[in-house]
């Protein structure tokens, strides 16, 4: 165990969330990953590989159908994912929790209408496309709730609607470290008295082509075929995945005070941000290791969430090959690349493992993953975005 | 010597320096006398056609010009422009170093239409017939559209803002909606208030303007259609408001410890007293018929800030002059401010500059901070029909001079955001 600050409060992992493309909730989770089971679709937009959601019942967490016609998937995703953690948590329905609960939600945007944009660049490409045409399209041919649909801060919103979460709201966007910040701000507060208790968390939808695209633009995508993440090797890139993942964190008091029992420790979550034009992301990450003030021990093992993307797991791997020896698991090889929700997806597999006291196997025919023998007391989930932004987190037993 | 800990105990925080531009222009000194002559920056759009829109003015920053147009490209403007102000009126840190984290309020991107215009048209010129995203996707990669990528990642205009000043660490990129701008200097009050950091700097910045968006808010009935004259558009409280008018901007703030400031003899222009925040479960873009989100925000500000409401000399209005943003805004007010509600002066910003979305929190806190220092309210224009369900005080179209020593700027948003801050010219 690290040394703990005196001045700050203790966070715990009472409640955890998770839906994506190995199914939902916690069990079923752990099952998928002792049984290293995966859900890749190679074929609906090849030469892409993603990792779609599983078949969800919705209505079983957003129980108004007009809620979820409000949303796009993205949002669905993520509200009955808030829904799962509340449930795990034992807060669900509780007015008088859910009224001063703080949400930090790291989000994206929504799905475009994509018949809409295909007709308006089909007329564009034509010379088709007389002074007026655009608006005219978009004015007749959008849904006037689609842009609610897409909004950042509407994940937020949903999960207030939904399932009453009302404390504060605020929403991180900036790809995989607003997945970090949105932990690491929450945990700054509820250390420091400034909230007793949060929900954090994020949601991705991969099974869109406009985003496909966006990543597309700098070459980031899988498209040799599904490997797990170490094994991807020069010609890389990463598999979008599709998760929903939600934590709520508290402060030690005010969860023994409801009779809550902690998953584990949220101990620490550091984020920087290297200067990648200048230099490896190696040093950046060798920094906040030191930072978050892990043992080197048998107890402690490292859960990344490298996405196969080139240079960026390339360099990361130099700073996981200082740590050989001590269990890693890469998320990415069996959730694929979920984005904004890696980060909670790690702090969450990394509570999961710590209440089961085992990490789940190895999947890595390069063999950087080792098993993993002993119990583990602490686990650092380590983030690096595919453009920018690193994080850790450390995630320890409660004993 | 001057306490520097609140009532609380917490590190006292202070704003040293600010930056803005706004339709009406660029600083705060050009702003400011604008802004006190009741000038509009509404303007006709001519960035795009009209053509078949019903609302076609908005406050535009038109003297930055972007070619091809991107919003994303104007907000990193925008707030480049007002972050160099700020930072050179607080001389703090040193050249592309400053001494503290960044919290900045911007719209989510996505990619824009001229990027997918190139894509189509590359997919044309491969000899595809019905342009779909399948074949733009084939047409994307092999690094010809690398720029797009990192323009149109969420956290780009942070990245470029951290590179340029050399901020610390992770730069937070965040949106509550039209609330943006108050929770991007929220956070830096409850970073410097942690002990955390000395000193934060806090932007809100919005240039999104462009024919979608102006067409999605119109989807969404939320915009005024009264065109003609363009500067007549915005008319919060008024009995004939009819949406609110989209406008761009941007407002930075340095934010630090009372102690660190006065300890380096900076020149401190306010205090961030008090910040609330309250969200609403009622509806994805109306408020809670009772209130009670914006009541709650409102105390908690309040409480935050250790005021009573008759301790506040000025209300700085969310103000849209949409029809249900200000009746709302009034039953919050008054049901905290009781009779006071119709004695405390309440003017919007709005009215001239237009609604900046996600720099509204910023540039309004800003312009709280000149109402304290030049001791002169900025009017309501506008108005000429009050709503007699809203017997505000508005400071109908000519500024006031008074005595203010406390600010309240509230900022509420689509998916029940709410924010409230307190700004005073001395400690409390």
């Amino acid at each position: 165990m690290t040394e703990r600050d005196a001045t700050k409060r203790e966070a715990w992992i009472t409640g955890i969330g998770i839906v994506s493309s190995l199914g939902e909730g916690l069990e079923a989770h752990w099952d998928a990953l002792q049984n290293k089971s995966m859900n890749v679709d190679t074929t609906s937009f090849a030469p892409y590989v993603v990792h779609p959601i599983a078949k969800l019942n919705y209505d079983l967490q957003i129980p108004k159908k007009g809620d979820q016609r409000q949303m796009e998937t993205w949002q669905r995703i993520g509200t009955y994912a808030a829904g799962l953690a509340l449930d795990s948590a034992g807060v669900k329905g509780n007015q008088d929790i859910l009224a001063r609960m703080d949400m930090v939600v790291a989000a994206s945007g929504g799905d475009r209408d994509l018949a809409v944009d295909s007709t308006i660049m089909n007329a564009d490409a034509r010379g088709n496309s007389p002074p007026g045409y655009f608006n005219e399209r978009l004015m007749s041919d959008l849904r006037p709730t689609l842009f609610l649909a897409q909004l950042s801060n509407l994940l937020a919103g949903n999960v207030a609607i939904v399932h009453g979460v009302t404390g504060s709201s605020r929403t991180f966007m900036g790809a995989e470290n607003a997945g970090a910040d949105a932990a690491k701000i929450a945990l700054a507060r509820i250390e420091a008295g400034q909230s007793e208790i949060a929900l954090i968390g994020s949601a991705h939808n991969c099974e869109r082509k406009d985003l496909l695209m966006l990543f597309e633009f700098g070459d980031y995508n899988l498209k040799s075929g599904y490997l797990p993440v170490w094994a991807r090797g020069e010609h890389g890139g990463f598999a979008l995945g599709s998760a929903g993942v939600f934590l709520v964190v508290e402060s030690k008091e005010h969860a023994q005070a409801r009779g809550a029992k902690p998953h584990a420790r949220l101990s620490k979550v550091v984020t920087d941000r290297a200067h990648r034009k200048r230099k490896s992301i190696t040093p950046t990450l060798d920094a906040l290791w030191t930072q978050i003030g892990a043992s080197s021990g048998a107890h402690t093992a490292i859960l990344t969430g490298a996405s196969g993307a080139n240079s960026v797991t390339t360099e990361e791997r130099a700073f996981l090959e200082k740590h050989r020896g001590m269990a890693i698991r890469a998320t990415g090889t069996a959730f694929g690349h979920t984005v904004e929700a890696q980060f909670p997806l790690g702090i969450a597999l990394a509570a999961l493992s710590i209440s089961h006291r085992k990490l789940f196997p190895a999947n890595d025919p390069t063999g950087l993953e080792v098993e993993m023998a002993t119990s583990p007391e602490q686990i650092v989930v380590v983030g690096a975005g595919h453009w920018s932004g690193e994080g850790m987190a450390l995630v320890e037993a409660v004993n | 010597m001057t306490a520097t800990r609140d009532r609380f105990g917490r590190p006292i925080v202070v704003v040293t320096g600010m930056g803005i531009v706004t339709s009406l222009g660029a600083g705060k000194t050009d702003n400011w006398s604008k802004l006190v002559a009741g000038q509009s920056g509404i303007r006709t759009i001519t960035r795009f056609s009209t053509e078949g829109l019903k609302t076609t003015m908005a406050g535009t920053v038109d003297f930055i010009p972007v070619e091809p147009f991107s919003s994303v490209t104007l907000t990193e403007r925008l707030a480049d422009a007002a972050t160099e102000e700020a930072i050179a009126q607080a001389n703090i840190g040193s050249k592309g170093n400053f001494p503290g984290p960044l919290f900045l309020a911007v719209a989510p991107v996505e990619v824009e239409w001229h990027a997918r215009q190139a894509l189509a048209r590359a997919s044309a010129a491969a000899g595809n017939t019905d342009i779909n995203y399948d074949n733009i996707l084939q047409q994307s990669g092999g690094g010809r559209y690398a720029d797009y990528h990192h323009r149109f990642m969420m956290g780009s205009v942070a990245d470029y803002l951290a590179d340029i000043f050399g901020t610390k660490g992770s730069p937070i990129s965040l949106s509550t909606a039209c609330a943006s701008g108050a929770t991007a200097i929220q956070l830096g009050v409850e970073a410097i208030r942690r002990g955390e950091t000395d000193a934060a700097l806090c932007v809100g910045a919005d240039g999104s303007v462009s024919a979608e968006c102006l067409i999605r808010f119109s989807l969404l009935s939320a915009l005024s259609t009264q065109n003609d004259p363009p500067q007549a558009a915005a008319r919060p409280f008024s009995k004939n408001r009819d949406g609110f008018v989209m406008a761009e901007g941007a407002g930075a703030l340095v934010l630090e410890s009372m102690e660190t400031a006065m300890a380096r003899g900076a020149s401190i222009l306010g205090i961030i007293a008090g910040c609330g925040e309250l969200a609403d479960s009622f509806h994805r873009t109306r408020s809670s018929p009772d209130g009670k989100p914006i009541i709650g925000c409102v105390r908690n500000a309040l409480a935050d800030a250790s005021l009573a409401p008759e301790q506040i000399d000025y209300i700085n209005a969310h103000g849209t002059g949409t029809p249900e943003n200000d009746k709302m805004e009034y039953l919050g007010i008054s049901a905290v401010f009781g009779d006071f509600a119709n004695k405390v002066p309440v003017s919007s910003n709005k009215s001239m500059v237009g609604h900046t979305i996600s720099a509204a929190g910023a540039v309004e806190a800003i312009f709280s901070l000149l109402t304290l220092e030049h001791q002169r309210i900025p009017p309501t224009i506008n108005y000429e029909v009050p709503d007699p369900a809203i017997p505000f005080d508005v400071v109908p179209n000519k500024a006031r001079d008074a005595k203010v020593t406390a600010v309240m700027s509230n900022s509420f948003g689509f998916g029940g955001q709410n924010a409230t801050l307190i700004l005073t010219r001395e400690p409390v």
